[in-house]
């Protein structure tokens, strides 16, 4: 009986002594890692720089500024590419910094970068205005406002300049007979004249989630205005607004008249740009980041100079207009300010003179940065993108840009049950509704 | 051998390394997580100690709720779906096919080591509509029905993701439960044979009663393996469509890295294990209570 008790009394003690062990573990997770005495000047000596696996043109990029015009500031500090899958970018920042081992120049959370967020709050992103310094001339205005209206911050370089907007198939259009539309009901028209001569009139990457929610914001920044989703943030209105949850109808709709085809819901981005670039749907909403697979003749069967691209239309009644084209930035690319130095300042300096020119000239992408210097031999669709940037006056984000993180999920997710009709639009909305209310 | 197994200092040697090691990997992580759920915050923000407000969400929360309905449901349904079929090919190896079961067991087993996510892969294009039909739907038109697109709807990525952990897993409890028959003595059967048990009544009256200690391991194994169900319906729809076959640890693993909430993710994590235990507890206590009677 004795041996019995004390062996209990043993394993309780043992018992005990875990569970202190693994609640001392947790409170310990408090410390060092938002101290923020460690300061600047602590320069490491390689340029470590963490991208998306998903975005591997940012990489070559990158290494092509070493290797050319930014050589001198990579001798001083050599690059060091570090990789990460974008949906993991979140957990891995988060470890990285809390162990102190933020890499010079990574991709991060939209969340996690803005004032309120455990990166910004913590004071561990540099602002580019003083990373920069005169420098900053180099970052286009447009490009910066739109980064600080996602970011609430200058945090982020804008490696991507991203308009989005409806592709459309030329050679259709003209052959059913039909213009740009201007408004939805000419959207909607066109979409019934497209059905009837046989052709599918959009097509959508369902599975992705926010291609579909991207049709319903925009539908909502027509209707509502510019400031509809911070009227959201700041509490002024709500998603259960009717002029909100119009918009979630206005998908609801699109989808149920089949619009977008068969299998829609489960169909990939790959796929979706393929039913575009083959001539199998005459309509696309996307962004400009689709010009990479535009120009490439591999991959795009209706010829380059066949393809137009317009604003989404405007909305009959609406506050908004058709020339508030939506626009990002691309993901947050943000500094380490724990670890800013001069040489990592003049890496900065280099990528922010260089990285225009040279992006539009080798992969004709579009960036915020200018494009110093002549550049020949633009595509065609490439050219037309960057007139219409040059043009723009006011710009709009994207519905879940202001989201926290899991009501941005819940958006997208519940996406695929709004289109296939298992939750109304009344509901859709309650439901993301409540999730915001709930992170607040 | 009763003499080393007798000497204290042996069973110390044998026993230490190993239970030092299983309580470094599975119990302190465990205790881990059970001090993590009385916090809020993760490793940036840092951790603020909550109390038990994490467990009182957990009860108020509409999308955890639903998860843990789903992960119930899933776990009841392939439970019994594995088990009898797993038994039904059991019966079948040892009393139609007998020594010429060895081919049939492996190729039903063979699916069991094909990593989830190529077999989600496999079954999404089953299904596919659209440009790349897959032949699923080909029958269905054959038969002059429409194209479903089943991973559009609820019910029909359930279906889909219990057809395909079905065929994954039912080569593993009919080999499982193979052993287990094989260990029933020959003279009972040829007995019960000789006193005119055949077919059902056999199995019914002899069969069913001694192999049903491995039929109740096959049942905890199952159920326990079902309750923590995630790469499959990850994989096969991503939880969808919008979160309606997220399993609670599809939403445990969103919160606590995508959404970087690390105490309630850990909560979520206490319950589902308490709900292991819990299971397997009463499984176990119920049977115990059975043999004593």
């Amino acid at each position: 009986m004795t041996n019995h008790s004390t062996s209990r009394r043993w394993a309780l003690t043992g018992f005990a002594a875990l569970t202190v062990a693994a609640l001392a573990g947790c409170a310990g997770g408090n410390g060092g890692s938002t101290d923020g005495s460690t300061g600047g000047g602590d320069e490491p000596e390689k340029f470590t720089v963490l991208t998306a696996n998903e975005n591997q043109a940012l990489e070559d990029q990158l290494q092509m500024l070493a290797d050319g015009p930014c050589a001198e500031e990579n001798a001083a500090m050599p690059i060091e590419h570090q990789k990460t899958a974008q949906a993991d970018t979140t957990q891995k920042v988060t470890l990285l910094a809390s162990q102190n081992a933020l890499p010079q120049h990574f991709i991060a959370g939209t969340d996690m970068v803005r004032p309120t967020g455990d990166l910004g709050a913590g004071g561990l992103v540099a602002d580019y205005q003083d990373v920069l310094g005169d420098a900053f001339s180099n970052i286009l205005p447009a490009a910066a406002s739109t980064v600080e209206n996602v970011y609430g911050q200058m945090v982020s370089l804008p490696y991507q300049y991203n308009l989005e907007g409806i592709w459309y198939n030329k050679t259709i259009f003209d052959e059913v007979g039909i213009e740009e539309p201007q408004t939805y009901d000419e959207l909607l028209a066109a979409a019934d004249a497209l059905e009837a001569a046989g052709y599918q009139p959009l097509t959508t990457a369902g599975a992705d989630g926010w291609p579909m929610t991207r049709i319903m914001g925009m539908y909502i920044f027509r209707n509502v205005g510019p400031d509809a989703m911070t009227k959201i943030k700041d509490g002024s209105a709500k998603l259960t607004d009717p002029e909100y949850v119009a918009g979630a109808a206005a998908l609801q709709d699109l989808a149920s008249a089949g619009y977008f085809g068969t299998g829609f819901q489960t169909m990939d981005g790959g796929t979706s740009t393929a039913q575009f670039l083959t001539g199998k749907a005459a309509m696309k909403y996307d962004g400009s980041w689709l010009l990479s697979n535009i120009n490439d003749p591999e991959q795009n069967e209706i010829g380059e100079e066949n393809i137009g691209f317009m604003p989404f239309p405007a909305v009959d009644g609406g506050a908004g207009n058709i020339n508030q084209w939506a626009a990002n930035a691309g993901a947050a690319m943000a500094a380490n300010a724990k670890t800013m130095g001069p040489k990592t300042e003049a890496w900065f300096g280099c990528i922010a003179e260089n990285y225009g020119k040279q992006a539009l000239e080798t992969a004709g992408i579009v960036s915020g940065f200018q494009v110093n210097g002549e550049v020949a031999d633009v595509a065609p669709a490439t050219k037309m993108v960057q007139e219409q940037v040059a043009d723009i006056d006011e710009t709009v984000l994207w519905f879940e840009a202001l989201f926290d993180a899991k009501s941005g999920s819940l958006a997208s997710t519940n996406g695929s049950l709004l289109v296939s009709g298992d939750m109304s639009p009344e509901d859709y909305m309650a439901a993301l509704q409540s999730s915001i209310d709930a992170a607040q | 051998m009763p003499r080393v197994f007798g000497d204290r200092k042996t069973i110390l040697i044998l026993l230490v390394p190993v239970l030092a090691l299983y309580v470094l990997l599975k119990i302190v992580p465990v205790l881990w997580s059970f001090g993590l759920s009385f916090f809020q915050g993760n490793l940036l923000r840092g951790f603020t100690f909550v109390g038990v407000d994490n467990f009182a969400t957990f009860f108020t929360d509409k999308d955890a709720l639903h998860a843990l309905g789903v992960t119930i449901l899933f776990a009841v349904i392939m439970t019994a779906a594995q088990v009898t079929v797993g038994y039904l090919l059991a019966l079948l190896y040892v009393f139609v096919l007998r020594k010429g079961s060895a081919f049939v067991r492996t190729v039903v087993f063979f699916p069991m080591v094909l990593p989830t996510v190529a077999v989600s892969m496999l079954f999404k294009s089953l299904v596919a509509v659209g440009d790349n039909q897959g032949p699923v739907n080909d029958i269905i038109n054959l038969f002059g029905g429409e194209s479903v697109e089943f991973l559009a709807t609820t019910w029909g990525t359930m279906l889909i993701a219990i057809l395909m952990t079905l065929w994954t897993s039912m080569g593993f409890y009919a080999v499982l439960l193979f052993t287990g028959l094989l260990d029933i003595p020959d003279e009972v059967i040829e007995s019960a044979r000789i006193d005119g048990a055949s077919g059902l009544r056999l199995v019914r009256h002899i069969i069913l009663p001694l192999s049903a200690p491995i039929l109740l391991s096959s049942v905890i194994f199952s159920f326990n393996a079902t309750l923590k169900v995630f790469d499959s319906l990850l994989a096969l729809n991503n939880g969808g469509p919008g979160t309606s076959t997220s399993p609670l640890t599809l939403y445990m693993y969103r919160t606590a890295f995508e959404y970087a909430e690390y105490g309630y993710g850990s909560t979520i994590a206490v319950i589902l294990t308490l709900l292991c235990m819990v299971f397997t507890l009463t499984v176990f206590r119920s049977s115990s209570k059975r043999t004593e009677d």
